[in-house]
């Protein structure tokens, strides 16, 4: 009896084994066809059915494409708006998340529902002016659109998680901290911020990869060929050169390289923010 | 603010202190400033965009409910809401769907679950033009992946994003890579089940199908119930991949909602029209929230114990 149990759960265990690699498969190919895309020759590119393997190896492929996009201008821009990005978003969201989070004022409450209730008002909604407050300030067509919201607290689902993660710090640190004569400023930059660092990560993570991938934003804001971002230097690659799909998935495998980076190097924060956001 | 005046004070502050009330408006101060800026003020001018004329380089012109009884006559408005259900309704539940089920798997005391929950996972975190320029490029109709896979089974290649029935659907199937973020969420759910549960369950008899209807999916009932309505106003929201990868077409095939509102804002000029567009997504996503919100009790379990 035991021995026909043994025998279905191997049965089981092989099943769900194939089922797990036969979908691993599935998610991979998109990635292995861009790369094997990415170093063909021309020719090679437009074979049906596709080859896997590039036969020769272009790795000339990558230095062409990076010229053609004029490369090292859209990094910049794109790392000008990311940088500060995250910089604005940490600060502002840490900072208006402690004063939620631990300092009592009148209204505190209903503001705080107010935060929530932007968190699911479609930005569609709000676009338009926002666009037109841009336009009279003369900042379409510089950075600042992209940059400045992010300063003022833009991104009300970091002051939400941030908000929750202050509330599980022990209060008696920051009464430890009060008594010796620290002032709020000083308790939240030498205590909050430092015990908040996963939270922090999460955060910026996210607001790295949101600012890196945005599409929307350059589209509506930027319109001269030396602010362009990556992700607008892309599109504008694919309108010109339709047919070179080599130099397109080179193209973009180098704007994807970043973000697969960050996501090896600081996996187990990417999991943690995954979770804390789908749980609330 | 000498250190004397902070020690003479009670050692736990009083409740609500003036100064401790101005010092919280001073740290919320950059949102207080941003949402007047960025979300209130925009959210009345909008109101009233909506409910004028305006080309953005003329004054604008009142015209009462105009836009909105535009609205229903005019073809493209009620394409692009079609096609944005049609998605929604298709990517919502499938990727719900197939997220649980590779969560499932791993749940399952697999060996080398973080090489399988990477793989899995890796996709979401990629988006933007890279990712809709590579699915292009899979769902080309001559020498994409795609069809080669098609062909595999013996089936005739198709057009994908060239072919008016199949834009739509290949927009879905590509919608289905980024599953990996579901799957990561209902994972961490699962694990929080109480392994009691299953035992006790066991014990008297019950198969694991019985198990996963009876105990796994109400257990994880909150958490699909977030999943949906963040997958609502996520698919009213799709832009970038249908900008980059079929313009809208072919025969305005894949002319989402929000494509429609861009082009009327930013290509046409038509400021009024687009705020009234803005307003009825912002009404539509609110009333499925509020439909959710309202079936919820009849299948979301908040204290099962």
């Amino acid at each position: 009896m035991s021995a026909s149990i043994n025998k279905q759960k191997t049965g089981k265990l092989a099943l769900i084994y194939t089922l797990l690699i036969l979908g691993a498969l599935c998610f991979m190919i998109p990635f292995i066809w861009m790369l094997s895309s990415s170093l063909k020759e021309l020719p090679q590119i437009f074979v049906f059915p596709p080859q896997w393997i590039p036969k020769p190896v272009r790795w000339d492929n990558y230095a062409r494409a990076l010229l053609k996009m004029n490369f090292p201008l859209a990094l910049k821009n794109t790392l000008i708006i990311t940088v500060f990005t995250v910089t604005g978003q940490l600060l502002s969201s840490a900072c208006v998340a402690y004063g939620f989070a631990r300092l009592r004022f009148p209204g505190r409450e209903l503001l705080f529902m107010l935060v929530i209730s932007t968190m699911m008002l479609p930005s569609q909604v709000t676009m338009i002016p926002v666009f037109i407050i841009f336009k009279t300030l003369g900042w379409v067509d510089t950075l600042k659109p992209l940059i400045v919201p992010s300063f003022l607290g833009a991104n009300t689902f970091a002051i939400f998680l941030l908000r929750q993660f202050f509330l599980t710090i022990p209060k008696e640190l920051e009464d430890a901290a009060r008594i010796d004569g620290c002032g709020s400023l000083r308790i939240f930059f030498q205590i909050m911020m430092p015990l908040a660092k996963p939270a922090l990560v999460t955060v910026g993570i996210f607001a790295f990869m949101g600012s890196w991938n945005d599409f929307f934003g350059p589209l509506i804001y930027l319109n001269s060929e030396s602010l362009r971002t990556l992700a607008i230097a892309l599109q504008t690659f694919q309108g010109q050169f339709t047919a070179e799909w080599n130099l397109l998935m080179a193209a973009s495998v180098v704007v994807l390289l970043p973000v697969l980076m960050i996501f090896f190097i600081l996996q187990r924060y990417f999991v943690q923010g995954i979770v804390l956001t789908g749980l609330k | 603010m000498g250190k004397k005046k902070e020690f003479s004070k009670p050692n736990k502050q009083r409740p609500g202190s003036k100064k401790e009330a101005v010092e919280g408006f001073l740290f919320i101060s950059p949102w207080l400033i941003g949402f007047l800026i960025f979300t209130l003020g925009p959210l009345i001018a909008s109101i009233f965009l909506s409910l004028s004329k305006w080309d953005i380089f003329a004054d604008p012109q009142f015209v009462g409910l105009q836009n909105y009884s535009k609205m229903l006559v005019d073809p493209l408005f009620k394409k692009s809401l079609w096609n944005t259900f049609y998605y929604a309704i298709f990517s919502i539940p499938l990727g719900m769907a197939g997220g649980l089920s590779l969560a499932l798997l791993l749940n399952q005391k697999v060996k080398g679950l973080p090489i399988f929950r990477t793989i899995f996972y890796l996709p979401s975190v990629t988006s933007g033009v890279a990712v809709a320029l590579l699915w292009k490029w899979i769902f080309n109709p001559e020498f994409g992946i795609a069809n080669m896979i098609l062909n595999w089974f013996g089936l005739p290649s198709l057009q994908w994003l060239s072919s008016p029935h199949w834009a739509m659907p290949a927009l879905i199937i590509m919608s289905l890579w980024g599953i990996g973020g579901g799957m990561l969420i209902y994972l961490a759910g699962l694990q929080g089940i109480p392994q009691q549960l299953y035992e006790a369950a066991e014990l008297d008899g019950a198969g694991s199908w019985s198990c996963f209807i009876n105990i796994t999916l109400p257990m994880l009932s909150p958490t699909l119930f977030f999943q949906l309505i963040m997958g609502i106003i996520g698919s009213f929201q799709v832009f970038t991949q249908v900008y980059v990868m079929t313009q809208g077409g072919p025969a305005n095939a894949t002319l989402v909602y929000v494509l429609y509102l861009y082009q009327n804002a930013f290509q046409w000029w038509k400021m009024g029209y687009a705020s009234a567009l803005a307003w009825v997504l912002f009404a539509i996503v609110m009333v499925f929230t509020l439909i959710q919100f309202k079936l919820a009790p009849h299948w979301v379990h908040y204290d099962v114990l």
